[in-house]
């Protein structure tokens, strides 16, 4: 053995190692940054004082609302039937199967766009709605489409039906997620298909489905704005119409943009608290309590 | 669930197969209320999926299992049977407990809320009862102490006594515990035995498959030793495991003692 190091014992000071690069990074970025910004807040193009006017406006606030109003609803719907989509693919019923293999298939396959402008005219293709027995003179209900579905309804159906398609595939992978060993485990406590699902199977399936969740919680804020094609008042509708009548168009995208922004900041923090409700249990967070109990009580 | 001449487990020439192949060829055995049955085997024997088939986690292909006075998984009219419907089949499993070797507890619930789902939400005991309840069960496998702990913060063996405590907490007839402490660091074994060992004196109908020859001598009324399908031997603990008959017996208990 070489001659033993002096000092050992003491804890190690040491120079620490010096990264010019990302220094030189760091300035270079700020530089572009900077010279982006300063050219946009010096272009003569663009009318600042038209964005502060407009930036909280009550037309654009009142747009904003139902902007989150689509944004909630079609998220719980789309959810709720993307649950119902995935059981039926996973399912030992074949009909069932390719229903909903079908089904994903179909509004995956076809643009958002499209289909919204197609609940937008659902009224040329069933001027009438009618709820009675087919065949039979018997009617219990019967409205024009277009008293029944307003825009804002076509809108809704639209982008619920459209992502529970996305969402089933997130919820499938969920349940596949969770270990075979629990549905024997539940099975072999009486418990019933159903209840497992719900009681056993699902909460842990929310820990790997959440995440992708959020994620199309964000893109379905966004897309509410593809809604304009079929009028219904939102944010990015409201800022359009303004801007076609003061013809400030650069003004009032900035004004929408920064609304969007805002309220994608926002929805991370519901994100993150559900994501610590489900990990209850699971490693990282048991670890830190486990370390607080203390180790004196091993076994 | 049985009357008392009936043995709680009966099984007649069960066979099951997984595609090509036979795990099951014919197996034979009854199971006495109060008695413990170990069954020995080296793996692939089919002990595991014997085990299985008692509470009908696998379906069986010939023969059949009565625990207690009911046929497991059908409904015999004449000489044909009728599937039962999922609903009685969980009502059939609600009375055998199982202990898996990878405990399959719960990990997003707590130790006392592992044992106390089940009672609530299929027996439809209140939560308050059911909570007495489970925790005198902890106390009893020796985790007064761990009821608000998930699993991750448990310690193999103690996951298994409560994997334990979770099926005893159904007022089980028969427990079936299937290598209950393969999975578990070698110091961990004894605390799993010594929970397994209490609640034979207890009285309870057990079916353990394990690979301990010293619990099997020690607690066993019957020892069982399968192989590629078959019962080969049974008998007390002395006659097979001191004076085994059978060669592949021999063999297979010189390659574990």
């Amino acid at each position: 053995m070489a001659d033993a190091p002096k000092n050992t014992e003491h804890d190690i000071v040491a120079k620490p190692l010096r990264h010019p690069g990302r220094v030189v990074a760091a300035v270079i970025i700020t530089v572009i940054l900077g010279l982006f910004v300063w050219s946009l807040v010096s272009a003569k193009t663009i009318d600042h004082d038209v964005i502060f006017k407009y930036l909280f406006d009550i037309k654009i606030i009142q747009g904003m609302g139902l902007t989150v109003l689509l944004t909630v609803l079609s998220m719980v719907i789309a959810t709720a039937l993307a649950t119902a989509l995935a059981v039926m693919k996973l399912s030992d019923n074949r009909l069932l199967r390719i229903v909903a293999t079908g089904y994903i298939e179909f509004f995956r396959g076809t643009p958002l766009l499209l289909q919204i402008v197609f609940w937008g005219y659902l009224g040329i293709i069933y001027p009438n709605i009618i709820i009675g027995l087919p065949f039979t003179d018997v009617v219990w209900f019967n409205q024009p489409t277009s008293a029944v579905i307003s825009s804002f309804a076509a809108g809704l159906i639209a982008l619920s039906l459209n992502e529970a398609a996305y969402a089933a595939e997130i919820v499938r992978a969920g349940i596949l997620s969770v270990d075979k060993g629990q549905n024997e485990a539940a099975k072999s406590l009486g418990m019933s298909g159903w209840y497992t699902m719900r009681r056993i199977v699902l909460p842990q399936a929310m820990r790997v489905i959440l995440p992708p969740m959020g994620n199309e919680t964000i893109s379905m804020l966004k897309s509410t704005s593809l809604l304009q094609v079929i009028a219904v008042s939102e944010l990015y509708t409201i800022a359009n119409q303004i801007s076609s009548q003061n013809l400030a168009q650069i003004e009032l995208l900035v004004v929408a943009g920064f609304w969007y922004l805002v309220l994608n900041t926002i929805l991370g923090f519901p994100q993150r608290s559900l994501e610590r409700k489900f990990g209850r249990g699971f490693e990282t967070n048991a670890l830190t309590r486990t370390a607080k109990v203390g180790i004196n009580v091993g076994g | 669930m049985s009357a008392d001449n009936l043995p709680m487990v009966r099984a007649l020439s069960v066979r099951k197969t997984f595609g090509q192949n036979e795990v099951l060829k014919g197996i034979t055995l009854d199971v006495k209320q109060g008695e413990v049955l170990c069954l020995l085997g080296p793996s692939g024997s089919g002990k595991s999926t014997f085990l299985r088939c008692i509470n009908h986690l696998e379906t069986i292909d010939g023969g059949r299992i009565y625990v207690g006075d009911e046929l497991i998984g059908y409904r015999q009219v004449g000489d044909v049977l009728h599937e039962l419907h999922p609903a009685d089949i969980a009502k059939q499993r609600s009375s055998i407990g199982m202990v898996f070797q990878r405990f399959n507890l719960f990990p997003h619930l707590t130790a006392i809320e592992n044992v106390i789902e089940a009672p609530v939400g299929v027996k439809g005991i209140s939560r308050e009862d059911a909570i007495a309840r489970g925790k005198e069960l902890l106390a009893r496998v020796g985790l007064a102490d761990r009821a608000d702990f998930y699993p991750s913060e448990l310690s193999g063996g103690q996951q298994q006594r409560v994997a334990i405590a979770r099926a005893l907490a159904m007022d089980p007839a028969l427990m079936l515990f299937d290598e209950p402490t393969s999975a578990l660091d070698p110091e961990l074994v004894g605390d799993v035995l010594d929970v397994m060992r209490d609640l034979a004196k207890s009285g309870m109908t057990m079916i353990v498959v394990t690979h301990e020859i010293g619990f099997a001598r020690e607690v066993a009324d019957t020892v069982v030793f399968m192989d590629q399908g078959v019962v080969v031997e049974a008998g007390t603990p002395s006659q097979v495991l001191d004076f085994p008959q059978n060669e592949r017996t021999k063999s297979f208990l010189r390659s574990v003692l």
